[in-house]
């Protein structure tokens, strides 16, 4: 029983950050914003999130920055039979009292050029343009590398899951990771 | 004859016919049951029927720079994926979602080794995986080579991949089939899991095949 609470209470603060991060305009809602750690020399990085149109309007997110990359674009995934390839979108639609999902496999923000490493457990700003509402900035945490969702990997969170998130990076409690 | 009242306007020979081909359909219908004693593939949830023809030995580079071959791995099962670290998403999803798989496997999970090859190696030398596994798993192995020998073994893996140029892009993409192999511990390839195969199915089907080896 102590061992569930404990779980639940880790559970809890782990789920606090992420709706601390949301972020909401009058006719926007950016929902879980998040990115995944990259290795010291990665050059690519990616950000995904759930943006909601609030009004009849809908809205288009037609570009990114973030200063801790040289270059930001937008992506989608095409599944072509077996093949996957990936390329570069003018823009995303965000549909008129609807919602549109960044998420792996499919739309991402990607981050070209990194300046530093991507790690795990910080936020990274990063400012989103869209055709009506203009410049919008959110902060994405950034989770485990394999992870698959704005809660990290699994949403299991037993001992055994948080020993993953954790372990899987090697990155302890101090970020040696800076060279 | 007492067929001949039963059937009205229908000659004895006839009837025999009938009945005769209907005899015959059912035990032809029989027969055919009968023979598919072999369910359709390697019946995990999961895991996919594997042609016999793909897949086999190789020899690379691993991320500490030295040689590895794929006799290394014999005795255990692999787990294998063709990616690219230039590859922001899908990469990281399945290299997470092997990492899970193993990791949901306990004790088990010891027995399966996960093994990144890369399908470019211009950009992916063992320095830069050295510096990638770690962030998936800590026994993840990176392995790499010249552009020839990575290619065959993709080859021989029957994966598909072709770097993408853009003018516009200062940089260069690979599009890339995006499967995982499990090997079994002969190394034979016992089943491929599709892009997006769930962590405990590919647990699951690692686990079936560990039960009956024959199999594998």
């Amino acid at each position: 029983m102590f061992k569930t609470l404990f779980a639940a209470t880790i559970l809890a603060a782990t789920m606090l950050p992420a709706s601390a991060h949301d972020l909401e305009t009058d006719t926007l809602k950016i929902s879980h914003p998040w990115s995944r750690a990259t290795a010291p020399n990665q050059q690519v990085g990616a950000v995904f999130m759930e943006i909601q149109a609030k009004t009849d309007q809908g809205d288009r997110l037609i570009a990114a920055s973030f200063e801790g990359a040289e270059k930001v674009e937008i992506h989608n995934h095409i599944m072509d039979g077996d093949v996957m390839r990936m390329r570069r979108i003018d823009g995303v639609d965000v549909p008129a009292n609807g919602t549109v999902e960044l998420a792996p496999g499919g739309y991402h923000v990607m981050l070209l050029g990194l300046k530093a490493p991507l790690l795990e457990e910080t936020v990274i700003p990063v400012t989103l343009v869209f055709e009506r509402a203009g410049s919008v900035k959110i902060e994405a945490i950034v989770q485990a590398a394999g992870a698959r969702g704005a809660m990290g990997g699994s949403m299991k969170h037993d001992e055994m899951k948080m020993d993953m998130k954790d372990g899987g990076t090697k990155h302890g409690s101090g970020h040696g990771m800076s060279k | 004859m007492p067929y001949k009242s039963y059937i009205m306007g229908m000659n004895r020979k006839l009837h025999i016919a009938i009945v005769a081909f209907v005899a015959i359909v059912f035990a032809a219908g029989a027969w055919l049951n009968l023979s598919q004693d072999d369910p359709p593939e390697n019946t995990a949830v999961g895991g996919m029927v594997v042609n016999v023809d793909i897949g086999g030995p190789f020899t690379l580079t691993d991320h500490t720079g030295s040689t590895f071959s794929s006799e290394e791995l014999a005795g255990d099962y692999a787990l294998v994926y063709f990616g690219y670290t230039f590859c922001p998403d899908i990469c990281p999803t399945e290299l997470g979602q092997i990492a899970e798989a193993i990791d949901l496997m306990g004790a088990d999970g010891k027995r399966v080794r996960p093994v990144m090859i890369t399908i470019d190696p211009e950009r992916d030398t063992p320095e830069v995986l050295s510096e990638y596994v770690p962030l998936f798993h800590e026994r993840l192995v990176g392995l790499t080579g010249s552009v020839a020998e990575v290619r065959e073994v993709a080859t021989n893996y029957r994966v598909f991949y072709k770097r993408f140029d853009d003018p516009s892009y200062t940089y260069y993409l690979m599009d890339h089939t995006s499967f995982v192999y499990l090997l079994a511990p002969t190394g034979e390839i016992a089943s491929m899991f599709r892009y997006g195969t769930p962590p405990e199915d590919i647990a699951a089907t690692i686990r079936q095949h560990m039960r009956s080896p024959a199999r594998g």
